[in-house]
């Protein structure tokens, strides 16, 4: 057994994964060798086309065979058609034993992914997250080898360090051309920013596209461009537009909820990085949503505008951007369909590439430029650590999301969340699933008050800020207490010791693992 | 007293218990749950539906909780209530400023 930065007990070897322990922040002693790739140069005739027929010919075409890897990415959301449709010509051809690396696993049902591992197709998967049927079985034993769970900012990082080598990945494009040119942006399956297909186009070793819109050459605009591609495939449905993001998400009306995000906005104002030119990311929860339009008010009152907001984009701020309120919305991914109209309409508002979103093995990503971030979470414990995949019965519940990556990379990191969820405690004495290292977190907003980290590098200056704003500080240990005293103290959770998932931080090392739920 | 006849109280909403009380068809009191927190919280609400019967004195009942994240005393209102109106007995407030 290991013990790791954050106090996790780990296994040395898990199969053949051999555990790397987290050291702490930006403790990785990683050599950092060039950077790998499948992409192969490739002759093709000058004449001719890349569209084949069916899945079943691009899937021959590519070479696929048992053991591989494929991928995909997950800017369709619920609404994704590409994933079971391309899975079942897999099965029909007879090839199993894959590792399955999409860049999350969305909840799709009829077929399901779970049928897909149980026949024996998949025998591998890596994501940021899995839930719902695949990851009720997978935590009750249904896999052999671990699910390996990453951060969006670590999967370019292990794809390009050889963690992660894509034999093949099937991106699916609400709009195309026959030479494989490709988009999110239009069509009437459209789903906005496509930035999980980019590193993904950049490095596997056959790129083949699925869309149902096949447009005139070429596809304008072009998100993945033709040099990456190597076949197109037609097929009748990419995606079902009421799941990919139906309408903007309404403002919740949950008096706690709302109660919460004024003060998460108030913490923000209250902050001296709270100035002209700021940058922020808010997400998309219910909580996220009301804090954004909480934050514009503050803003106009301020009379300031910011220069960037980033990550997964939801109406609340296009409407920001409209009123002038941010001069540059990064998308690295639409989450409903006013945001994913908006990058046409808007000059400002521009489609990125998650490597630049998020991945802090790289030149630069721009969650390095990030002051504020905006984070939910299941639970998060006396020393900040954050659980954001399990429940409380151990149950998955999530994925990691940019989660880790924005902790790390903003300024300052705000977790929002109520103190108990029925009579399940938010703030808890230890995670049951670490996520997110607390050092990482500056602070957390409850309806019973903000709890600041004493550990975080902010600390004395936050301190400060939201003295003067006369915002009710309280301590963790408060919060927890509280928590406890309102719903009682909760039996632990028995675990086997088969590990059925291995939590990767953003540099690759291991934060924590999940063991199977003893029944 | 006695349970007379089946009674409900609660509703299914999230943080409530919807509570059902029945004449046992056998001795004893059989509880049965069904929860979202029944892992970590199962023990501790037996408990407290057991010492609301406890109080009321009744030995023989069957009851079914379809609890939503209720926290003790919520149970213990829904409980209390639902025996009131299996057994036809009003609720002894005076009790409460003991």
């Amino acid at each position: 057994m290991i013990i790791n930065a954050v106090g996790r007990e780990l296994p040395e070897k898990i199969g053949n994964y051999t555990v790397r322990p987290f050291m702490g922040i930006g403790q990785a002693k990683d050599d950092l060798p060039v950077v790998v790739s499948k992409r192969r140069p490739t002759l093709r005739p000058a004449s001719g086309t890349k569209l084949l027929p069916t899945l079943e010919d691009a899937i021959k075409a590519c070479g696929l065979q048992d053991g591989m890897t494929i991928s995909f990415h997950h800017c369709f959301r619920e609404g994704d058609m590409v994933i079971g449709q391309v899975l079942t010509a897999i099965r029909n051809l007879g090839i199993k034993d894959l590792r399955f690396a999409p860049s999350a696993v969305v909840n799709i049902k009829n077929p399901s992914v779970t049928e897909f591992v149980k026949d024996g197709t998949i025998t591998r998967i890596e994501a940021s997250g899995i839930r719902g049927e695949l990851g009720d079985a997978v935590i009750d034993g249904l896999m052999e080898n671990p699910v390996i769970l990453r951060p969006h900012g670590s999967r370019p990082r292990a794809i390009e360090s050889g963690d992660l080598m894509i034999d093949v990945a099937f991106l699916g494009a609400s709009a195309a051309d026959e030479y494989g040119n490709a988009t999110g942006q239009i069509g009437p399956n459209a789903c906005g920013s496509m930035g999980y297909a980019f590193v993904d186009a950049h490095n596997a070793g056959k790129v083949v596209i699925v869309t149902d819109n096949l447009v005139d050459y070429p596809c304008a605009p072009i998100s993945i461009s033709q040099q990456y591609v190597d076949y197109v495939v037609k097929v009748d449905q990419a995606g079902d537009p009421a799941k990919i993001g139906a309408g903007a998400a309404r403002m919740t009306k949950n008096p706690r909820d709302l109660m919460i995000a004024q003060r998460a906005a108030d913490a923000i104002a209250a902050s001296r990085m709270f100035k002209e030119g700021f940058s922020f990311q808010t997400g998309a929860g219910a909580i996220s949503i009301a804090c954004t339009n909480f934050l514009s008010e503050r803003m106009e009152q301020a009379g300031i505008t910011a220069s960037f907001a980033l990550g997964g984009i939801p109406a609340a701020i296009i409407d920001m951007y409209k009123k002038g309120q941010v001069r540059v919305v990064a998308c690295s991914q639409s989450f409903d369909a006013v945001a994913a109209k908006a990058i046409v309409e808007c000059p400002g508002v521009i489609e990125i590439d998650n490597a630049v979103y998020s991945n802090p093995y790289s030149k630069g990503c721009m969650l390095d430029k990030l002051n504020f971030g905006v984070l939910g979470a299941l639970e998060i414990d006396t020393d900040f650590n954050i659980n954001i995949l399990t429940g409380s019965s151990g149950e998955m519940m999530g994925g990691l999301g940019g989660g880790p990556d924005v902790a790390d990379g903003a300024d300052i990191s705000i977790v929002t969340l109520p103190v108990v969820r029925g009579r399940t405690p938010s703030i808890v004495p230890k995670v049951f699933t670490c996520c997110t290292p607390g050092t990482s977190v500056a602070m957390v907003v409850t309806e019973a008050g903000i709890a600041l980290n004493p550990k975080h590098k902010y600390y004395e200056e936050l301190k400060e800020d939201l003295t003067a704003a006369n915002l009710k500080l309280v301590t963790i240990e408060e919060l927890c207490e509280l928590a406890r005293s309102i719903v009682g103290t909760p039996k632990p959770i028995e675990c086997t010791d088969k590990v059925v998932a291995v939590v990767e931080y953003r540099d690759g090392t291991v934060i924590d693992v999940i063991r199977q739920i003893k029944r | 007293m006695d349970i007379k006849q089946t009674a409900v109280a609660g509703t299914m909403e999230s943080s409530d218990v919807m509570v059902t009380v029945k004449p046992a068809s056998e001795p004893g009191l059989s509880i049965h749950i069904q929860s979202n927190v029944l892992t970590t919280f199962g023990d501790q609400i037996r408990a407290a539906v057991e010492a609301v019967f406890a109080d009321f004195g009744i030995r023989d009942a069957e009851v079914f909780l379809n609890d939503k994240g209720a926290i003790d005393c919520v149970i213990r209102a829904r409980v209390s209530a639902a025996i009131c109106r299996a057994t036809g007995e009003g609720y002894n407030w005076k009790g409460e400023d003991k």
